[in-house]
């Protein structure tokens, strides 16, 4: 007996210990991310680094400045936003509460197959495809846009968007609804008067997390987006090429020697991104366990 | 007033279901030209042949094999941790700190950008731990990157058997883990198995860590050891598409490459969705 208690004390310790691997996973990721990038700060001074508006990592001196990669990161993902919000919330609320099930059951792994597509492959139909289409249209002298980079990185974003709202969406207790319609409403007066307004938290979370997925993304925006490091105007900022925060990073790193300076600045320019993610991450579980609908 | 309200619900209803249109176009119009472009250039060769004329002709057998180590090596470490990770969280974490830790661990590691992880692996595994640009690099790499899915989904399956399983086989006297080994595993494994292989698809599609931590423009053979260098599909699409010498000429091999690519992933979503009813029903049962 006392034998198969230990047996059991043991198992147990194993496996709190494969329990805190993800802990132990983003512990070392702080770790080695940030050693990396705050070795820039010993030869470059970190005001520079926040303020500059150039980057020209091989000049001499080199200048390492994030304004225009965090700003080429924002815009691309401002963009992107616009268009899949509205769009990724009305195929939420058409999924949820209009199609008959059998439609649903078809268009849930439509969403799926989107977002199982590889990114290098929507890159590639955004290089191939996309671009010559926006160069036509918009008649500009090159079609790899900050635009083309949002269309792409927009129709990435929608699976997230679209399954998290609808989760919200369908987790409204379905009393609440029919007590609108006892009232008197119209089937539309109580989506957008009950039923997307008591969903809010968790499409919030969505809207969120398909900011995260969006600035995060690298080889779409790296084949699409024409890559020049310069600060964007805007709205004029959309129709020229820009460079973001990934993409620098994925372009670049293949060409620097182990330790120099500019590795250093492209740990920088990693730990900025994923400091970045992480609030976006933790903003969106809070929003969506604060106001989980409990009833 | 009526009939206004009317009205307005039918605009409304009409641009919901424009909107949803559009998004089952857009993932219409993404597999249409890939398939109707790469169609052509696949065939047995492609598959088998070893790319010639630099990377011009011939086919991406070392890029599929790369791929194949890739899953397994990560595989391989992802999947037993996942596992085990989930097995603690839902049969003995109790709620408080350390289990708040974790779950927000896991959310923000499921949330970090692939190429952070890419940078991660080249200054840890690459680099301090010495292994090189290799294909164990960039497995543990990967591996860090599909283990909150593999979590997730193994998290679902497990909260999924029901409760009256554990309690009976706890009540015969069974101590919690031969319970959890002999009742709860073998009706959780669907699901687990549903997030496995999910996690393939992803592992066969990110380039941006690879990029980082091994994946080379052009080997002419295939590596020898975990410590070697590999080529790998989505790294081979993206410097034929970008960076080739001859991008106009390889465009076919580049469909060919993104195509296999494509059904890769899709036969991976097919299998496990399959995997999925098949169990579910059989449970029901």
């Amino acid at each position: 007996m006392s034998g198969k208690n230990i047996r059991e004390k043991g198992i147990q310790s194993l496996l709190f210990l494969s329990g805190t691997v993800a802990v132990v996973a983003l512990f070392l990721l702080c770790i080695f991310l940030f050693r990396e990038g705050i070795l820039l700060f010993e030869d470059y001074p970190v005001s520079s680094f926040l303020t500059n508006t150039k980057w020209f990592p091989t000049a001499s001196p080199p200048i390492f400045g994030l304004l225009p990669l965090l700003l080429g990161s924002l815009i691309v993902t401002a963009g992107a936003i616009m268009f899949s919000v509205p769009l990724g919330i009305a195929a939420a609320i058409y999924i949820s509460e209009l199609a008959n099930p059998r439609i649903s059951s078809i268009l849930k792994p439509v969403t799926e197959i989107l977002a199982g597509i590889p990114s290098v492959v929507f890159g590639f139909f955004g290089l191939v495809i996309l671009a010559p289409v926006v160069q036509r249209t918009l008649e500009i002298p090159t079609g790899q846009t900050a635009l083309t980079g949002s269309i792409m990185l927009g129709i990435m974003a929608l699976p997230t968007i679209i399954s998290i709202s609808e989760d919200a969406i369908s987790s409204v207790p379905r009393s609440i609804k029919e007590g609108s319609l006892a009232l008197g409403s119209t089937k539309w007066q109580t989506i957008y008067r009950v039923t997307v307004p008591a969903a809010l938290s968790g499409i919030s979370a969505a809207v969120m997390l398909g900011i995260g997925r969006a600035i995060g993304e690298t080889m779409t925006v790296m084949m699409v987006t024409g890559n020049s490091a310069v600060i964007p105007g805007f709205p004029s900022g959309l129709f020229a090429p820009v460079r973001t925060m990934t993409a620098t990073i994925a372009l670049e790193m293949g060409e620097v020697p182990q330790g120099s300076d500019h590795f250093h600045a492209l740990f920088a320019v990693g730990s900025v991104l994923f400091i970045t993610t992480f609030i976006i991450n933790i903003l969106a579980n809070y929003v969506k366990r604060r106001y989980r609908f409990n009833l | 007033m009526f009939s206004n309200a009317k009205l307005n619900e039918k605009i409304a209803f009409a641009l919901l279901k424009v909107a949803t249109g559009l998004v089952v176009a857009f993932v219409l119009v993404i597999l249409y030209y890939i398939i109707y472009n790469g169609y052509s250039a696949i065939n047995l060769e492609f598959i088998t042949d070893m790319p010639r004329n630099r990377m011009t002709e011939g086919g991406i057998y070392p890029a599929i094999m790369g791929t194949t180590y890739l899953i397994i090596g990560s595989m391989a470490v992802a999947l037993p941790l996942g596992i085990l990770s989930a097995i603690y969280l839902t049969e003995y974490a109790q709620p408080g700190r350390t289990t708040w830790a974790i779950e927000m661990a896991i959310n923000n590691l499921a949330g970090t950008p692939s190429v952070v992880f890419g940078l991660f692996g080249l200054a840890m595994f690459v680099k301090y731990l010495g292994f090189g640009p290799s294909i164990i690099s960039a497995s543990l790499t990967l591996a860090l990157l599909i283990l909150p899915v593999i979590i997730r989904a193994s998290q679902e399956a497990l909260l999924t058997v029901p409760k009256e399983y554990r309690e009976a086989s706890l009540a015969l006297g069974v101590t919690k883990w031969e319970t959890i080994r002999r009742v709860v595993l073998p009706a959780a494994i669907p699901g687990m198995v549903t997030g496995a292989i999910l996690s393939i698809g992803r592992v066969a599609g990110e380039t941006a860590p690879i990029l980082l931590t091994g994946a080379a423009y052009f080997l002419p053979r295939l590596p020898d050891s975990v410590y070697s260098q590999f080529m790998a599909l989505p790294y081979h699409l993206y410097v034929l598409a970008t960076s080739g010498t001859n991008i106009a000429q390889t465009r076919p091999i580049q469909y060919g490459t993104a195509l296999i690519l494509l059904t890769i992933v899709l036969c991976v979503n097919l299998v496990a969705v399959s995997v999925r009813s098949h169990y579910r029903s059989k449970m029901r049962r």
